[in-house]
């Protein structure tokens, strides 16, 4: 017996280092092992000119990510996100088709109303504790009806049908056409991850976050406002999805009703596989945006393979359950 | 009446400790048998084992006369011992109804092929139940609507349900108010008119004497005595509780005070603190001693701002402070070392260093908030130093620490912080004698360095040992203010359990 007693310990210890292995770099394995299989089926798919489409195509995905990033940071949920999305878009074409606003103004008004919405968060959860998740599952509901109510069910595009028979006159912008084209939307999307990953490593607000995520009753007792903390999350939280919804609207340069919607568990799931990149253990700005490059690449190079867009669906949903099996398989370690 | 449970030599270990060593233990049928001892003297460990929680013991129980192996909790409910334990929530579905709670054990295991729950049948016979020990709760209330002490009731009901012959009663009246406690001895007094026998664990030792038969007391492990109640006083029996204490090595306690840094007057909050007052110089220690759920870390939390206040007036520095927040108390230079380690103190999932760093990073901050890296790890590497914390780097998690260095971590993050009073709830409970050693230096330091500190224990020895004063706290009161040169433990024990 004695001798078989540390063999299976020894075992036991090489499994869970295999674990650690993989929960470290498994997703960045993940990733170019993909990128090999679709290269080898599909050799346009390593070309230039596909990489920026793949970047291009996860950079509203990867800015609403972050939002939720830094909500789970504090060990909150907000998912809301994509809802609020639909709303910016909405204010933001609305603003240049139906108002005749300059740009500047178009904006601020969908970051403006998005605050709102993040404020509206933030005091139900921080003041009546309602759960995170319950509450923002209320305010994606409601907001979701504001935007469709707001556009009357319809699509917003230039040159319109109004109610009364006339056609809006309202022009969008030619520089705001801009920030959805390459390079800049693929550069506001760096700058997001960026500047989001020096604020949550680097600055004593991030520091606080994390502490208020990994213990509250601890955080609060060492006399770090907790609340202030959650306040801040949600707004910034909101901010990124009006971001993400206005780069939309630039993007596709209409409002589609609930253009925001699928953004919501592309975005989820991108942040959950980005709490385990490279064993960090916690939700963090680098890891969402290489969650979301697994996502963009499995999507396009899945689409290149002819697997049918309503199928993507299955294959993402599968994705986010993986991210979820490992992260509460390793809280449970 | 006759002997109805004798437990003969019971010994148990757990890795490294004895808890048991041959406890003889008996209870008359028809009796109270009150088990006493402080903190740690193996009362718990004898109501697991007979209640069939700790399997391993060594010796034999006789029920009636007959010899019994108990090694499951389902074995010793077959022989009709029932335990309610102090927490009542933990064992009552707070969304059924008080009929429901009641015949929880009969739903659960005598259903048998059964699959429709007859609910008259279910209520009847609740009610009888309740009827019978004149407990005054209709059966189709929600448990959620019931007061503290009702939810007990609902608990001897249903141990009194499934043919209960003893009963093991874990602290019952520690959360009870004393019209409640009245109402709680009637109906144990009711059960001894029934035959069944009760084991009645408590702090206080007043009540003991007004409910009881007989009396057993534990120390480390092993009965020190059993007696009549008739034949013995308050006084002997926290005599026998405390008997020799361990010689722990305290450092000599400051004695140079500055001037009062904090007073408290008639504090009260919205739960258990009622009417507080105290006060607290620069460069002194107080304690405050009580026994376990007398309102000592309530009244940490008030003072620290984390519940809040209802009455009274807190004055820091000759400023009256009002709290809003914990956030509030750091920057008024208070500090608080919470009993919960691992729950309010420290995060296990941060390396030392963040931990360290956690209530004072604003000191580590350059321009827009971005955290002076070096700086940071240079603090906390020196206070890992000073503090002798046994880590590998700083860059190790807190959970992978020992008990008593995690506490360490918890107090040093507050030496970083530098406040003006430091509050200790419990700081050596789950530590090492060394690391607790630690901790004593550590504090007297503070104190000599004109720093004021609350202690606050329920290890008399640790208070006898540490401070200057001593409030005693009873029943979310201070009931006395000692010198503790001029006093003992034995003076401590007594007011702490209710003496007058």
């Amino acid at each position: 017996m004695s001798t078989i007693v540390p063999v299976t310990a020894d075992a036991k210890k090489r499994k869970v280092e295999l674990f650690e292995f993989f929960y470290k770099y498994g997703t960045i394995l993940t990733i170019i092992l993909l990128i090999g299989v679709f290269a080898a089926s599909n050799p346009s798919f390593i070309q230039t000119n596909n990489l920026i489409n793949i970047l291009r195509s996860i950079s509203i995905v990867t800015i609403i990510a972050i939002g939720i990033t830094i909500s789970l940071t504090v060990d909150g949920f907000d998912l809301s996100v994509g809802s609020v999305a639909s709303l910016a878009n909405a204010i933001v074409i609305s603003m240049f088709v139906w108002f005749s606003q300059d740009t500047l103004i178009a904006i601020l008004a969908a970051i403006g109303a998005s605050l709102v919405v993040g404020a509206l968060n933030s005091f139900m959860i921080v003041k009546l504790r309602i759960p995170d998740m319950l509450m923002t599952l209320a305010t994606m509901f409601i907001i979701q009806g504001i935007a469709l109510t707001y556009t009357k069910g319809a699509t917003v595009s230039q040159n319109m049908v109004m109610p009364d028979g006339t056609f809006a006159t309202g022009p969008i912008s030619p520089l705001f056409a801009k920030v959805g084209q390459v390079p800049w939307i693929i550069l506001i999307m760096a700058v997001i991850v960026l500047a989001t990953h020096i604020f949550l490593t680097y600055t004593k607000h991030g520091r606080y976050m994390y502490i208020i995520g990994g213990n509250k009753e601890a955080a609060r007792l060492s006399g770090i406002s907790v609340n202030k903390y959650k306040v801040l999350a949600y707004l910034l939280s909101a901010l990124f999805a009006a971001i993400g919804g206005i780069v939309l609207a630039s993007r596709v340069m209409t409002s589609e009703i609930n253009s925001g919607s699928p953004y919501l568990m592309d975005a989820v799931a991108a942040a959950f596989i980005g709490s385990s990149v490279l064993g960090v253990g916690k939700p963090n700005a680098f890891g969402t945006f290489v969650g979301a490059v697994l996502i963009g690449i499995l999507q396009n190079g899945l689409i290149m393979m002819s697997v049918p867009y309503y199928a993507m669906d299955i294959v993402k949903g599968t994705v986010l359950a993986l991210a979820l099996a490992v992260t509460y398989y390793k809280q449970k370690q | 009446m006759g002997t109805q449970l004798e437990m003969k030599k019971i010994s148990i270990e757990f890795p490294g400790v004895k808890a048991l060593s041959e406890v003889d233990f008996s209870v008359r049928s028809g009796t109270a048998h009150a088990l006493v001892g402080a903190n740690g003297a193996g009362k718990s460990t004898l109501m697991k084992v007979l209640s069939g929680a700790h399997v391993h013991y060594t010796g034999d129980i006789y029920l009636d006369g007959t010899k019994r192996e108990i090694r499951s909790p389902k074995e010793a409910q077959d022989h009709g011992i029932q335990i309610v334990h102090q927490e009542v929530d933990t064992a009552l579905i707070p969304y059924l109804t008080v009929g429901e709670n009641v015949m929880l054990n009969e739903m659960v295991q005598n259903m048998g092929k059964k699959q429709l729950v007859n609910w008259k049948d279910l209520h009847n016979a609740a009610n009888t139940i309740l009827k019978d020990m004149n407990i005054e709760v209709s059966s189709k209330k929600l448990v959620k609507d019931l007061t503290l002490a009702q939810k007990q009731m609902v608990l001897i009901a249903r141990a009194v349900s499934t043919q209960c012959k003893l009963l093991i009663l874990d602290e019952p009246t520690a959360p009870l108010s004393h019209t409640e406690t009245t109402e709680l001895f009637r109906i144990v007094n009711e059960l001894k008119l029934k035959g069944v026998g009760i084991i009645f664990i408590s702090h206080r030792l007043p009540e003991i004497f007004e409910i009881c038969e007989e009396i057993t007391v534990m120390r480390n492990g092993e009965r020190v005595t059993y007696r009549k109640m008739g034949e013995i006083t308050q006084n002997e029996v926290v005599e026998l509780m405390l008997g020799k204490t361990m010689d722990e090595q305290f450092p000599e306690v400051n004695a140079a005070f500055g001037d009062v840094v904090l007073e408290v007057k008639g504090l009260t909050d919205a739960g258990k603190i009622k009417d507080v007052s105290l006060h607290l110089k620069s460069g002194e220690v107080i304690g405050l001693a009580g026994l376990v759920g007398a309102g000592k870390t309530e009244l940490c939390k008030v003072l620290f701002g984390h519940t809040s206040k209802r009455a009274g007036e807190v004055i820091l520095n000759g400023r009256s402070l009002s709290l809003k927040s914990p956030h509030d108390a750091v920057k008024s230079g208070l500090a608080l070392v919470p009993e919960e380690r691992r729950k309010e103190g420290v995060l296990i999932q941060e390396s030392v260093t963040a931990n360290l760093t956690s209530a004072s990073i604003g000191k580590f901050c350059k321009t827009f908030s971005f955290v002076d890296r070096n700086a940071e790890k240079e603090a906390a590497n020196e206070m890992i130093a000073s503090l002798g914390i046994k880590t590998s780097s700083g860059e190790a998690k807190v959970e992978n620490l020992s008990g008593g260095n995690q506490q360490k971590v918890a107090i040093g993050k507050w030496l970083i912080a530098d406040a003006d009073v430091y509050i200790f709830d419990e700081p050596t409970k789950g530590v090492d004698v060394g690391a607790k050693k630690d901790i004593f230096d550590l504090i007297a330091k503070l104190a000599s360095n004109g720093k004021a500190i609350i202690y606050a224990s329920s290890e008399l020895s640790e208070i006898m040992g540490i401070t200057n004063r001593t409030y005693v706290l009873y029943d979310g009161r201070t009931v006395i203010e000692l010198q503790t040169n001029k006093t003992n433990e034995e003076e401590l024990l007594f007011y702490s359990t209710g003496g007058k």
